[in-house]
């Protein structure tokens, strides 16, 4: 393949924004960055391997899989891609090819739904990518305590915990600065 | 009554994204393309031989910047994997070139991190 060498290679810095359906991800994406709606056509028999219920798409055997894309330009050869993850079980395929090369995650949870960010923390935990976990307080939701957020989530005492708003900018660069600052965290410890 | 079934299971997935790629769902590049690969169009003229559609054009319009696999994907708003098989044309060909950007990961640099910090900081 034609490929010259460069001598200043750009970096590309992935963030992966996850969490349960419907929990806040498209707006902490376009909070913080232009926001592209990105496609790709899943083929439900292969990837699902049977644990899907594929009764509802008619028969078909792929369909379509939307996420969240956007890009935030530090500067020239130095950008933050962030990927929203598709929210439903069925497309966990996806997340590995997001996952591949990830410098981490910022794993969305809604105190009124706390359950629904379970399989995201278990994902990130099994595969040893560094993540935080950001609570989206909706307007009404009832504000707890992060440590009480910790103890249900059972997480790591070393994981950050931050309360945010996803329709703010600067709560959504907050959370990716906590995310960034973690991941700088374990680089020092092994150093 | 239910209609006939002008395709049944036997003719395969039917596709329409896919017939830009002449039915191809795969790229013959051995799956090395990621998400974050940056494309740049090569200087060279496409020969008429080579059979491009639109899409390839507009792939070509799209990086003469570079960007990424999935920012063309997502600008053309086409599936990652149409735009994996096109990208693959074009390479064949010599049209476009890929980047491999370093990906940062955990064991980066700190210095890095900490740019990346105050870039944030800074937005």
């Amino acid at each position: 393949m034609d490929s010259q060498p460069y001598s200043h290679d750009p970096v590309a810095i992935k963030i992966m924004i996850a969490g349960g359906f419907g929990v806040g991800k498209t707006t902490m994406v376009g909070a913080v960055s232009e926001i592209k709606p990105l496609r790709t056509e899943a083929a439900l028999t292969e990837k699902s391997e049977g644990v899907d219920d594929t009764g509802h798409v008619r028969g078909k055997t792929t369909t379509t899989v939307a996420m969240d894309f956007g890009r935030i330009t530090m500067r020239e050869g130095l950008s933050i891609y962030l990927f929203g993850t598709p929210g439903q079980d069925r497309f966990w395929f996806m997340w590995d090819e997001l996952a591949h090369g990830a410098l981490g995650a910022v794993v969305l949870a809604d105190t009124r739904r706390l359950a629904e960010c379970f399989a995201s923390i278990d994902y990130f935990e099994g595969r040893g990518l560094p993540f935080i976990v950001a609570v989206n307080c909706f307007d009404g939701a009832r504000r707890h305590s992060t440590e009480a957020i910790r103890t249900a989530l059972d997480l790591d005492p070393r994981v950050p915990i931050v309360l945010c708003d996803a329709r703010s900018r600067e709560s959504a660069k907050e959370a990716l600065i906590t995310l960034v600052g973690h991941v700088l965290d374990g680089v020092g410890s092994r150093a | 009554m239910d209609e006939p079934a002008w395709a049944d299971e036997d003719a395969g997935p039917i596709v329409r994204p896919y017939a830009l790629t002449g039915g191809r769902t795969r790229d013959d590049l051995g799956g090395r393309l990621d998400l974050l690969d940056l494309v740049e169009t090569t200087g060279e003229e496409p020969e008429r031989k080579a059979d491009l559609g639109p899409e390839h054009l507009r792939i070509r319009r799209l990086t003469a910047e570079p960007l990424s696999v999935a920012e063309v994907a997502a600008d053309l708003d086409l599936p990652l994997d149409v735009v994996r098989v096109l990208l693959g044309d074009l390479l064949r060909h010599g049209l476009v070139r890929l980047r491999k950007p370093a990906s940062v990961s955990r064991l980066t640099d700190a210095r890095l991190l900490k740019e990346v910090i105050d870039g944030l900081s800074a937005l």
